[in-house]
């Protein structure tokens, strides 16, 4: 029965993991464009919620509504007055772009709310578990799981139903011509990168009420956000939440036989996908 | 009517006799320089071997890698592995930290080489995560915490007699002489090796293939070899480097050892500011970063933020870097790899 339990909290463990990947997701799907401050996004997102959460004594799930508009903001600036410069057929520019924001993101927060690990506030709803069967889970990570379907669904939604979905994937497969037919490609990216730093927004919400956070945890996230994409597949999003449940079982397995393994068996696992499946489990047709 | 072709300009000698008086210059340094001169430049020698085969990797085979610490880490895990179990001298075991980065380096390009572009980059980085792991569950070595090397081995170690005899100093400050000159010839060796690579036939390949990768195969470059031969080479020198730098610290830690942001932040940052694609490009952004950090090292965070806005700023603006802007605007190469054809005279079929 232990293993069950094991099991379920590794799935929706994995949910965070795929809130994580998903922003990177997007933006790697659209503009082929890998953002190495992805994960120090998130932790900056994670502060502007404690920051609303403090100032305004807001509850976090108000804080990240208003933290979620703000967010798509600075994701639209720093796409179309930054990141749109460095994209070309050139894979330098963009990498070590992102690189220098990552290191001058992280300092940045750490010169503003120093190196002491930070939690949102957890209230009665955060420490509930509900009881199914013989296992107690957790209110925090099925919210967390649920939150993820949802980005996902949603993001599906927008992606093959809706007029701006048409324009991404049309900017995707050829910006040029796309460009033709009206749609300004500039416009587009700082749209999409907006809209993966409203689904960051979501995932340091979780982040932050589940655990502690200090300006240096960013990069870890992004390598598991990274590891869930290859995992599932470049530019698929359910292959983007099956790689995190994958991470995130990974985790919990190698965490419940030795503690130290927790970390390290989520890479092996990673590994062991690029080893058996080299382009994901479900890979888009032509990349 | 004979033609002959060189890479050779009137620069470049004029570099070539600068080069070899500053060489004499550093040879000599320990002579006349106190410790802390010495230290700085054990740091600026190593960071510039770090820079060097880092723009080897990126700047000349294309492959961005942020976990050269891997390489940094194992090299030095290595050295200290050999000396504490197997009580090597430490002078002799940095060669073996050299290899045991290549080793590691076999796996790491099996698995990073599926990976392409962008996620090659985070692919190393996620591999070296996995070395560094790894190793802090090697107890023998301090696990997490990790170790010293053996006073011992320290105070015994090759040359260092030798250097106290000579300098008239104490075994503190010979290791740290000792540490600058085996610094010196690795930074030589490696400038020098990188530059005789790339005036090869193997060099040749491997600028076609950085310019185009499909136009490069379709004349028979086999550009996966050529990868293969940079990645191991860069990993080889990083792993020596590694070995080297820990020698001189004499104290170990997988958080240190595998820093990213020492280990390859710095380095990035280096080549970039400097110039990337270039030999002298790294010289030069060691010598600005070393400033930098000398200016603003007490500012901490500041400091990297700086680095980092700087990064930015440079790539958008002269993404070819100082060096860059100084050779467009003087046509200046003290390290040519071109190959210009002289003498004769160029005529047309007609006549």
């Amino acid at each position: 029965m232990i293993w069950v339990d094991t099991l379920l909290q590794g799935i929706l463990l994995g949910g965070l993991y795929a809130l994580f990947a998903s922003g990177l997701s997007l933006v790697f799907g659209i503009m082929r464009l890998v953002n190495l401050a992805h994960g120090d996004l998130i932790v900056m997102a994670a502060y502007l919620i404690l920051v609303l959460v403090t100032l305004l004594g807001l509850s976090p799930f108000v804080a990240v509504l208003t933290a979620m508009p703000v967010m798509f903001g600075i994701g639209w600036g720093l796409q179309k007055f930054l990141l749109n410069r460095t994209l070309e057929d050139d894979i330098l520019p963009p990498l070590l772009v992102t690189f220098g924001l990552s290191i001058a993101l992280q300092n940045a927060l750490l010169e503003g709310f120093s190196a002491d690990s930070q939690r949102l506030p957890t209230n009665a709803l955060t420490t509930a578990s509900v009881d199914v069967g013989p296992i107690a889970l957790g209110v925090m990570p099925l919210l967390t799981f649920a939150s993820a379907v949802l980005v996902i669904v949603g993001l599906n939604q927008l992606f093959y139903r809706t007029e701006l979905g048409r324009a991404f994937r049309a900017t995707s497969d050829d910006a040029t011509t796309a460009s033709l037919m009206g749609i300004k490609p500039a416009n587009i990216f700082a749209t999409a990168t907006g809209i993966a730093l409203v689904i960051v927004t979501i995932a340091a919400l979780y982040l932050g009420l589940r655990a502690n956070f200090d300006p240096n945890i960013g990069p870890a996230r992004l390598i598991y956000a990274f590891e869930a994409v290859i995992i599932g597949g470049l530019g698929s999003l359910w292959g983007t939440l099956l790689g995190g449940i994958i991470i995130g079982v990974a985790q919990t397995v190698g965490a419940a036989i030795n503690p130290e393994w927790q970390i390290l068996a989520g890479h092996v696992a990673f590994l062991i996908v690029l080893l058996v499946r080299p382009r994901g489990l479900f890979p888009r047709a032509n990349d | 009517m004979s033609y002959t072709v060189t890479t050779q300009t009137s620069a470049s000698r004029v570099a070539a006799i600068a080069g070899a008086i500053g060489i004499v210059v550093l040879i000599a340094l320990p002579f006349f320089a106190g410790r802390g001169t010495i230290q700085d430049m054990f740091f600026i020698l190593t960071m510039l071997v770090l820079a060097q085969f880092w723009n080897l990797l990126a700047g000349y085979g294309g492959l961005v890698s942020i976990g050269q610490q891997a390489f940094v880490g194992m090299g030095a895990y290595a050295m200290f592995g050999v000396v504490i179990l197997m009580g090597f001298d430490p002078v002799p075991s940095i060669l073996l930290g050299g290899v045991a980065a290549l080793i590691v380096a076999v796996p790491t390009a099996f698995f990073a080489f599926r990976l392409n572009g962008a996620y090659f980059a985070i692919g190393t980085w996620v591999i070296a995560e996995v070395v560094r792991l790894l190793v802090a569950q090697w107890k023998t070595l301090g696990g997490g915490t990790g170790t010293s090397l053996p006073r011992d081995a320290t105070r015994d170690m090759w040359f260092v007699e030798l250097i106290q005899d000579m300098l008239g100093v104490r075994s503190a400050a010979a290791r740290d002489i000792l540490a600058y000159w085996l610094a010196l010839i690795l930074a030589l060796a490696t400038i020098g090796g990188i530059y005789w690579l790339l005036r090869t036939r193997r060099g040749l390949a491997l600028a076609a293939v950085r310019d185009n990768t499909e136009a490069a195969k379709s004349v028979g470059v086999d550009a996966g070899r050529m990868k293969w031969i940079v990645f191991l080479t860069s990993a080889f020198g990083t792993g020596l480097a590694g070995a080297l730098i820990y020698m001189q610290k004499a104290r170990i830690s997988p958080d240190a050892a595998f820093s990213v942001t020492d280990w390859t932040a710095y380095v990035i940052f280096i080549v970039v500011i400097g110039g990337i694609g270039t030999i002298e490009g790294p010289i030069l952004g060691v010598l600005v970063f070393f400033a930098l950090q000398s200016l603003l090292a007490d500012f901490g965070s500041w400091y990297l933020m700086t680095l980092g806005v700087l990064a930015i700023v440079i790539m958008l603006v002269a993404p070819r870097g100082l060096w860059g802007l100084v050779s467009e605007r003087t046509g200046l190469h003290l390290f040519p790899i071109r190959r210009t054809l002289s003498g004769g005279k160029l005529t047309s079929s007609e006549d």
